[in-house]
């Protein structure tokens, strides 16, 4: 509680004020940050263009080892030459997209994908920490697991999950590569949950605990009117984190798995044709980073969404 | 100085004995008989005991404690730090099971009367769910068991009237002082009409004005609700302030020491011209001595 409710005579007004203010105080942050946020992009094309300006042709190259970039065309396209290729058609065949939409195509394929992704590793690291947190011996059992299971590279295990994707039939039915690719996605994803849900699980206050015991309530009463809602301001930044390792493990997996569609695959295939088109190379550099963007802004909606819960969290 | 300890008509006790003031029923059945249909009392302790830690370390929190506390008796327990009086509400609340002894309330085992919800509980952090509204709080034990919803709403709207927040039923608890959050706790504590409130210091946290004020709402509040207390406070005054009898503990191991009728009736009004009345200082004077286990100075018997 705020001191300045605790000294305010008249009741009307302490609780009128503090939405007043965080009205005010909210309305002004959101012009800030888009402001700030245009800023820091003009900044980063600045320091591009500026460097590119001033820096000599061949980079800088200290005894054999060349510790700052060649600043050629080729090496460092324009700002505007970038954007301009966005414009033009990918390929030179007739009738060829322009590049911005074949980049959105792949980045809407590996967002769903991404999404596929998130949602299963979130559903089962909620599971996991659900079970942790109803077992001590669970926890014991499950957490050295889990942790090490984040230790095996993604490289190595990504085409295993595909070979074994290719074997499962069920019907008439094949599992697709996409699928694969969200696997492994998940398999980033469940981790953060896992870990971040298990650690808010457990911070329940204890008046809050002991006063449903006081009640009578179940476990499963106790879980979802005090410790699942308690438990949000810690799962937020973890469902980030998951959502981060999704979009990660997408990229990652449509490059070892060599999924064509999405957006990983792209970053290869237009990298190998920089040297005839070096601007068509970043095209897909931009959709990834506009990937990671609408999934950092999924989640600030969800957080925005479930804000009743993060009262007293610092704003 | 009046050292009537038992006002009422009891067998009186030899007040040097302190061993022997604790027997339970000569000092208060007298002050509060149990009612002709012979209802059990709301809390019957003997020969209670609780230990914590380890074989190796072992901590005596309550020794051999009695306590019997009527239907409708309003009983504070006083003492220093690691007395043992949270430890013996807590008990009473079945939210620690006593090592010895047994310990009855509305004459069930306190399992069972905390299965029944046969008493309200409120402690000294207020303990509101910071998501929910003022409304929602105090609904929360009544959703809990599953009361109708129209009836839930009813109970709530009384409630939130009674403890003086109509105006801030569908405020968070964020936006309201210490004072109110910890009104908003006691609501909820009555939301069962218990028998039975237990609370633990639960204007410890509290200024002192915002204290006093929330002293005798209490007050009100018990004497309309007819229900027994069990109030944990280290606050002399609060204690004779609010209580039909007090109950001295000390620490190491804890067990009850003295017991003091403040003889207060339960239809005293309970404001600023009690606080001011000799009688109470004599019985802050009787509640000290008997804390301190002897006689105060002079000077400092009139501190207060």
């Amino acid at each position: 509680m705020s001191a300045t409710a605790q000294t305010t005579a008249a009741p009307g007004l302490t609780a009128a004020r503090p939405s007043l203010v965080a009205g005010a105080r909210r309305g002004l942050p959101l012009v800030r940050a888009v402001v700030l946020g245009l800023l820091g992009l003009l900044a980063v094309a600045g320091a591009w263009e500026g460097y590119k300006a001033l820096a000599p042709e061949d980079g800088v190259v200290v005894g054999d080892n060349r510790v700052l970039p060649r600043t050629t065309d080729l090496a460092m396209p324009h700002v505007w030459d970038m954007l301009q290729r966005l414009g033009e058609p990918v390929s030179s065949l007739r009738g060829a997209a322009p590049l911005w939409q074949v980049v959105a195509d792949a980045v809407l394929v590996s967002l769903k994908v991404a999404a596929a992704g998130w949602v299963a590793g979130t559903a089962i690291g909620l599971l996991l920490a659900l079970l942790m947190a109803r077992l001590r011996l669970a926890e014991w059992g499950l957490l050295p697991w889990i942790v090490l299971s984040q230790t095996v590279p993604l490289i190595a295990f990504a085409p295993m999950v595909r070979s074994w994707g290719s074997r499962i039939e069920i019907g008439g039915w094949e599992w697709p590569a996409w699928m694969s690719v969200a696997l492994i996605a998940s398999y980033l994803a469940f981790f953060p949950v896992a870990v971040g849900a298990l650690r808010g699980l457990q911070s329940t206050d204890r008046v809050h605990t002991e006063l449903m015991h006081s009640y009578d309530a179940g476990w499963w009463a106790t879980m979802c009117r005090v410790r699942l809602p308690a438990a949000v301001p810690h799962l937020l930044p973890a469902l980030r984190l998951g959502a981060a390792g999704a979009v990660v493990g997408t990229v990652v997996a449509e490059v070892s798995i060599v999924y064509p569609d999405g957006i990983g695959r792209m970053l290869v295939t237009f990298a190998g044709q920089a040297s005839g088109d070096p601007e068509k190379a970043w095209a897909p550099i931009f959709g990834a980073i506009v990937l990671g963007l609408v999934a950092g802004g999924f989640i600030a909606l969800l957080g925005l969404l479930l804000r009743t819960y993060r009262r007293g969290e610092a704003p | 100085m009046t050292t009537d300890r038992s006002q009422p008509t009891a067998p009186v006790p030899d007040p040097e004995d302190h061993v022997e003031t604790h027997r339970p029923d000569h000092d208060r059945t007298a002050a509060q008989p149990e009612d002709a249909f012979g209802a059990p009392a709301a809390v019957r302790a003997t020969g209670v005991s609780k230990t914590f830690g380890s074989r190796r370390s072992q901590v005596t929190a309550l020794s051999e404690v009695d306590l019997t506390v009527a239907a409708g008796e309003f009983v504070a327990l006083i003492g220093p730090s690691g007395c043992g009086k949270s430890t013996l509400m807590r008990l009473v609340a079945d939210l620690e099971a006593p090592s010895s002894g047994s310990l009855e309330v509305f004459g069930k085992p306190a399992a069972r009367a905390r299965a029944d919800q046969d008493y309200g509980i409120a402690f000294q952090q207020a303990g509101l769910l910071p998501w929910r509204t003022v409304a929602a709080n105090i609904a929360l034990p009544l959703e809990l068991h599953r009361a109708p919803r129209a009836e839930r709403r009813q109970r709530v709207a009384e409630l939130v009237e009674l403890v003086g927040l109509g105006d801030f039923a569908k405020s968070r608890p964020d936006q309201l002082s210490g004072g109110m959050q910890q009104r908003v706790a006691i609501a909820r504590s009555l939301a069962e009409r218990p028998r039975l409130l237990l609370m633990d210091e639960p204007f410890g946290a509290l200024d002192e004005m915002t204290r006093e004020r929330m002293q005798a709402e209490l007050a009100r509040i018990s004497l309309e609700t007819g229900a027994a207390v069990v109030f944990v406070t280290h606050s002399i005054p609060e204690a004779v302030f609010l209580a039909d009898r007090v109950v001295v503990m000390s620490a190491r191991p804890g067990r009850i020491t003295d017991e003091i009728v403040t003889g207060i009736g339960r239809d005293v009004v309970r404001d600023e011209h009690l606080r001011e009345d000799p009688a109470f200082f004599s019985k802050v004077t009787e509640v000290r001595e008997a804390l301190h286990a002897g006689p105060v100075s002079a000077s400092g018997a009139h501190e207060r």
